[in-house]
């Protein structure tokens, strides 16, 4: 079974979903990224979702939960390069994901991650809650 | 009361007023039997020949029963809206007839949809379409076909003469075959304007989604007209592409078009900013008038996203958020 890879770049953590996601695989990856999160004791998670093309219910709240997760260790997660369609998809679904912040890309998540991170507590960049 | 009344009636049938009820009776005696007895074998005649002058009549006197329609429709006020021509009437009706004649030739006259009719709907189609092209009403347009019946059926009655069963039987095969001609002018009539209508909802529909860039990171999407689930689905695809194409980081949805918010308005709005937010950008909705803002209120609405009266200043709110400044090249003077 394909495993997603969880990279390092200074204090945060980088996931890039480019194959089809499964229940089980979201399960593992779920098990990993909490695991890598107090290991590296990181303080940002970015998941980049601009391979992903299909979506449902379950990978919607696997995305929640990840970020709740990582909300529980003080870490803060920014899912990046959501596709239009997906975004669609995900808001018809019911699931605006209002505990998640979100970039355009693999830069700008990186700059809110920064940050967050200075200013915790503060504006957390975007004001929704 | 009614017993009364019928007892009444019974006395005056039996005594006093017998002749009109004898003559009633009589009528009856002599309706009764005839109907039972002649209507089968009659009806059994007219399916077998169904010899109806129809054909022959369109042939010979086609020129006056043009002449005479022509001048029917007229006096009805068939140019009274001035969308027709005197022409172009005369030539439609002419075609009509000439139509009408060679199907009529056939001598089948019950199924209007076999290919010998093929040319007589082209001709009704064809009145029907520039009709609807030109917004005239249904029944303006099937008066066209039943106005025939009037001359037609003068014609008949001359040609026929005194037989009244034969008349009878005439009238209703020509009736029968304009009433289905007027139906299907209708139906056609019906179907064009719903062409008409779907094409315009389309050109809208394209006319209406314009996805602007206003500066570097600053997206701006100007809704003009009703909020509805198609037309929410149009704009949020065309922003969410733009959003993706540009890198745009705030857009601007301005509403200032839109005539009236209602929750379903409301609830295509926010989705349309969940969507842009997933994605990664952020929305300001500009462009609430003082009575959006009370509708909105009273409805206990939330839009859950930052708002602004107007674009002006929902642009200022973008820049700012971009750690721009608009800068005066000269100073300002001093206000009187």
């Amino acid at each position: 079974m394909a495993e997603i890879p969880v990279l390092k770049i200074g204090d945060c953590l980088l996931v890039s979903i480019q194959v089809d996601m499964h229940d089980r695989l979201a399960m593992q990856l779920q098990d990993d990224l909490t695991n890598r999160i107090v290991g590296d004791r990181a303080r940002g998670v970015m998941i980049d979702i601009s391979a992903l093309e299909i979506v449902d219910s379950f990978i919607g709240r696997m995305l929640n939960n990840i970020a709740a997760m990582s909300r529980v260790l003080d870490a803060v997660t920014v899912v990046v390069g959501m596709r239009p369609a997906v975004a669609i998809t995900l808001v018809e679904l019911g699931l605006s994901l209002t505990g998640v912040r979100t970039a355009l890309n693999v830069d700008k998540g990186l700059a809110l991650i920064r940050e967050a991170i200075d200013d915790p507590g503060g504006a957390l960049g975007r004001g929704e809650g | 009361m009614v017993s009364v009344r019928q007892a009444e009636r019974n006395e005056l049938r039996s005594g006093v007023l017998l002749p009109p009820a004898s003559a009633e009776g009589s009528c009856v005696t002599a309706q009764s039997p005839s109907i039972p007895t002649e209507k089968q074998p009659r009806g059994k005649a007219m399916a077998k020949s169904r010899a109806t002058i129809l054909p022959e009549l369109l042939q010979e006197d086609e020129r006056t029963l043009l002449a005479d329609w022509l001048a029917l429709q007229k006096t009805a006020g068939a140019l009274s809206s001035g969308q027709i021509s005197d022409a172009e009437l005369a030539e439609n009706s002419r075609r009509f007839l000439a139509a009408l004649r060679g199907a009529a030739a056939t001598g089948q006259f019950i199924d209007i949809t076999a290919p010998t009719w093929a040319e007589t709907r082209a001709a009704l189609e064809e009145v029907s379409r520039s009709r609807a092209a030109r917004g005239l009403t249904p029944s303006e347009t099937a008066t066209f076909v039943f106005s025939l019946k009037e001359p037609l059926f003068d014609l008949l009655r001359q040609k026929v003469g005194k037989d009244a069963d034969r008349l009878a039987d005439e009238i209703w095969t020509a009736t029968m075959l304009l009433d289905k001609l007027g139906l299907f002018t209708a139906e056609v009539f019906q179907k064009n304007r719903e062409e008409i209508i779907a094409r315009q909802q389309r050109e809208l529909l394209e006319l209406s989604t314009p996805v602007v860039r206003l500066w570097e990171g600053v997206l701006a999407l100007p809704l003009i007209g009703t909020l509805d689930s198609e037309r929410t689905q149009t704009v949020m695809e065309s922003l969410l592409e733009e959003i993706v194409n540009s890198g745009a980081e705030i857009a601007i949805i301005d509403i200032t078009g839109v005539p009236t918010v209602d929750t379903l308005v409301a609830q295509h709005l926010i989705k349309t900013v969940a969507a842009a937010r997933l994605m990664g950008a952020d929305c300001i909705i500009s462009g609430i008038r003082p009575q959006i803002a009370q509708t909105i209120v009273h409805l206990g609405l939330e839009l859950g996203v930052v708002s602004k009266a107007t674009m002006a200043d929902a642009f200022a709110l973008a820049l700012r958020r971009l750690g721009k400044t608009v800068v005066d090249r000269v100073p300002a003077r001093p206000e009187s």
